[in-house]
């Protein structure tokens, strides 16, 4: 037996060998080399000096910055804080009660995922603006009107509405988790309402809740783009990207704030990982059967429908505010538009279809790559023993605590210097974008993969081998085949939030026949006069992306249901 | 000692009838069980006997009947006001604390001072062996621990009294021996009037004073388990308390109409052909220990008969024919 796998063993390690170190290149040439530049910059003198801290004090000192760091805390947290107040009634009433809006309130799950904060930004200003829809029709009414959308507050709310789905999602599939003996027993012992709660299902759910809070704490710390449509300046993820396209990329603030929102981000995820210590619960519970949902009296029931419709209308608010802004001849100082048109979409499908055109080509390599680089370091992780593999995982993941801008900053310079034999800079090639894109994807796509090849029993690979398969070969014709759903799902997935990334793109893009639709929208959002088109364009990327979602979801159901595979 | 003074009271059970949607589960279930009495439900997985447990705990709601403690009707009485201690099949340990604050749980939620609490915690684990562990995680410890833990926790609050849903199911065969002795003499120091679920009558049998076997349901038969072995009062009874023979007249003997002949393998013996109450071939032998049990074709049935093994005496082979012998006295009819 030994004797005759020994040369197996052989072939089989130089091909998955070879393979490991082509992805460890490809990772270390466009995530560790430009994330490494940044630091590197950050650390030394203007002008290639030598190590230095100057730097950090510059950043220290100045008021700006300090302000923006600030800014951005309170608005991570802020909304952190609002996200949780939506998220958490609604998930607790939507596991542990009867409830027929349950289906529809999961549903909205998926909605940041269709629409980034940024797109909608403008149509909210229109809607709860000073001088928006609502505060006319309160000012009309009762006389006065809310500042939802002043200042850092219009942030909060705009991330707060698009981001609370993240909690609610994940703190939902937590306490469905929960076997209901849990709650019972508590029950049993003399516990009851709020107090089993907040002694019971809420500490059991935990992980779930903090995994999807530092998520939207992260997301919002490290969002361009949104702020600057909202013309909020001073903050920190904007202060970067103003800073390095005002001054230049020999500036070494751009670098330091980059610095800073890698160590906000790292600090986020390890803090929650320290909070979570030990308290991965999910394994050492049995299922129980299926949750006893209590019943609602009927003015509880009254109230959680006026909450959930309430939350819903804010929620649908974005997307609506889009369509009418996207419909609109002109639209400001009044409730609703003056009068409607399609103007707006024939320009941007006529002589602005280059966009749609960029996107579709850019999502779609990225997507690409990250359905090969993911699939292939599943597999390296899961069924090979090739030392050095779990770098390969823990360096595709990592790309999850670069925020955009980062990345962005670090392409710049890292490949600004590289000149191609006409003299362009490599950087300024359209193609950066696409691997800039693939990188911030690829920890989404790794995760289906991982999904995927997990679902696939060993035993079906060793029958393969046992019949005399090579090792692969029984890739090609066993595992491969099997994962097909998966990936395909992943691809989607990754190609419908390739094309709404706008954070790493906003850096890259050289000149508008380059630029992909997100860019163009932001661009277009800039001046009343393009929002119009720009809203079009938003309405396109998200009929994109929720067309893309619901074929993922399709999917990845009917390649489970024909292979017969449980979750 | 405070853990053991609580009052035996009795459960009864009137009339109940409960339906999931179109599914009916319970049918008009009448129990009386007598205080300080260690009753258990058995029958087959879905037979309504947890769903009856969970009606007295107050998880689940019938549309009729009543359920009453100590003589008190508790229907209106959400779970956490019906003082009923209930261990869980998967013991619901809740594992985001200690041994101790698991067991202290149901004490702080009945606002004892800290001081009694923490007393009344120390005795009840030291009823169940486990002061050692007071600061452990659930996670740290045994299958067999962990049922324990949930028994402490269940018994400090004192509770009227102890219902136990399958607690021996996530055991290993030997511990399960071991615990359910355990549990049996437990019991007996508090006085608790208790209700084990199970689908195992080898469990039923040995812990409990006395059964009440459920099919589909109802209730089927109610006694101890020596009555229900010797006595069962339809067919259901008597195939799943022990292994029963089940013939009608086609085996040769006579049956009266509507009714069929019930007998334990280990009533009848192997005998001659000639003179015996029924014959055929040997069908199968299977070596049990203490005894060899034979099937043998009588007609269109097969019937198991035990034989006492003897080092060195005589066993017969597959094919052979052999006479059965049922005494008249071991002869049961019920109706079919």
């Amino acid at each position: 037996m030994a004797i005759a796998d020994a040369p197996l063993t052989g072939s089989r390690s130089t091909g998955a060998a070879l393979l490991a170190l082509a992805i460890g290149l490809f990772l270390i040439v466009f995530l560790v080399v430009p994330v490494g530049t940044v630091i590197y910059v950050a650390f030394t003198e203007k002008g290639g000096g030598g190590f230095t801290l100057v730097n950090f004090l510059d950043f220290a000192r100045t008021d700006l910055f300090v302000r923006s760091f600030w800014n951005s805390i309170y608005v991570s947290a802020m909304t952190v804080l609002w996200s949780s107040a939506f998220a958490l009634p609604l998930a607790y009433l939507t596991t542990r009660f009867e409830f027929r809006g349950t289906a529809l309130v999961q549903t909205l799950g998926f909605l940041p995922l269709v629409m980034p904060p940024f797109v909608g930004a403008v149509a909210m200003q229109l809607l709860f603006g000073r001088n928006g829809t609502v505060n006319l029709l309160l000012d009309e009414w009762f006389d006065f009107k809310i500042g939802f959308m002043e200042g850092l507050n219009g942030v909060i709310f705009l991330q707060a509405i698009h981001y609370f789905p993240f909690i609610l999602v994940n703190l939902s599939a937590a306490l469905r988790n929960i076997d209901r003996a849990m709650e019972e027993a508590a029950q049993n012992l003399g516990s009851h309402g709020l107090r089993l709660f907040r002694r019971i299902a809420l500490p059991l759910a935990l992980p779930g809740y903090v995994a999807g809070a530092s998520l939207v704490f992260v997301k919002v710390f490290d969002d361009v783009a949104s702020p600057l449509l909202l013309n909020v300046k001073e903050m920190l993820a904007p202060q970067a990207y103003l800073r390095i396209t005002s001054i230049g990329i020999d500036d070494p603030m751009g670098y330091v704030i980059a610095v800073v929102l890698i160590v906000i981000a790292v600090a986020t995820m390890w803090a929650s990982a320290w909070v979570l210590q030990g308290k991965d619960y999910a394994t050492t519970q049995r299922g129980g059967g299926g949750l006893a949902r209590r019943k609602l009296t009927r003015p509880q029931s009254i109230a959680a429908y006026a909450l959930v419709v309430f939350i819903l209308a804010l929620v649908l608010a974005p997307h609506l505010g889009l369509l009418l802004l996207s419909l609109a001849t002109v639209w400001s100082f009044s409730p609703l538009p003056d009068g409607y048109t399609i103007a707006h979409y024939a320009r941007v499908l006529g002589d602005s279809s280059v966009y749609i055109t960029n996107t579709l080509l850019y999502s779609g390599m990225a997507a690409a790559i990250d359905v090969v680089l993911g699939g292939a370091i599943a597999y390296l992780v899961l069924r090979t023993r090739l030392p050095g593999r779990s770098a390969l995982d823990w360096g595709a993941g990592a790309a999850l605590a670069v925020p955009g801008v980062v990345l962005g900053i670090g392409y710049l310079r890292a490949f600004y210097g590289v000149k191609l034999p006409d003299g362009t800079p490599l950087a300024a090639l359209w193609i950066m974008i696409v691997l800039a894109i693939a990188i911030r994807r690829l920890p989404y796509a790794l995760r289906a993969a991982y999904a995927a090849l997990q679902q696939i029993s060993l035993s079906l690979e060793e029958a393969a081998e046992n019949l005399g398969a090579t090792k692969a070969r029984t890739v090609r014709r066993i595992v491969i085949p099997l994962m097909t759903g998966g990936l395909l799902a992943g691809f989607v997935t990754s190609f419908a939030t390739a094309a709404v990334e706008l954070s790493a793109v906003l850096m890259l893009v050289q000149n508008n026949s380059d630029a992909p639709l997100s860019y163009g929208l932001y661009v277009l959002m800039q001046t009343p006069a393009g929002r119009g088109a720009g809203a079009a364009l938003g309405v396109i990327a998200v009929l994109i992306v929720a067309i893309c979602m619901g074929a993922s979801q399709l999917l990845a159901d009917r390649s489970q249901r024909a292979r017969g595979l449980d979750i | 000692m405070s853990v053991a003074m609580s009052r035996a009271v009795s459960i009864d059970i009137e009339g109940i009838n409960l339906s999931y949607g179109s599914t009916h589960v319970l049918k008009d279930v009448d129990l009386a069980i007598s205080p300080g009495e260690f009753f258990a439900f058995l029958g087959p997985s879905g037979c309504g006997k947890t769903t009856l447990l969970r009606l007295i705990a107050g998880f689940a709601q019938a549309q009729t009947g009543r359920v009453k403690l100590d003589g008190q009707d508790v229907a209106g009485l959400p779970p956490w006001k019906r003082d009923v201690g209930m261990v869980f099949q998967s013991y619901a340990l809740w594992p985001h604390m200690t041994v101790a604050q698991n067991v202290a749980f149901g004490l702080e939620e009945r606002r004892r001072p800290r001081a009694e609490i923490d007393a009344r915690v120390a005795k009840a684990l030291e009823l169940v062996g486990l002061s050692d562990y007071a600061q452990r995680r659930p996670a740290q410890l045994s299958g067999g621990q962990q049922q324990r833990v949930a028994l402490a926790r269940t018994i400090a609050i004192e509770p009227k009294v102890l219902l136990l849903d399958e607690p021996l199911s996530n055991l290993d065969a030997r511990m399960r021996v071991s615990v359910r002795r355990e549990l049996r003499a437990l019991q007996q120091r508090l006085g608790l009037t208790t209700i084990f679920v199970t689908h195992d009558q080898e469990e039923a049998n040995t812990i409990s004073d006395r059964i009440a076997v459920m099919n589909a349901g109802t209730i089927q038969q109610v006694g101890t388990p020596m009555e229900l072995y010797e006595r069962p009062a339809n067919l259901f009874v008597a195939s799943f308390l022990g292994s029963a023979n089940i013939l009608d007249g086609s085996a040769g003997v006579a049956v009266p109409a509507g009714q069929k002949l019930v007998f334990r393998p280990q009533h009848a013996a192997l005998a001659p052909v000639a003179g015996a109450t029924m014959s055929g071939p040997v069908t199968h032998r299977e070596f049990l220990g203490a005894t060899v049990r034979y099937g043998v074709r009588v007609g269109a049935s097969e019937v198991l008969v035990d034989s006492p093994f003897q080092s060195g005496g005589e066993l017969h082979g597959v094919g052979d024919t052999v006479g059965v012998m049922l005494p008249e006295q071991r002869r049961l009819y019920l109706p079919a």
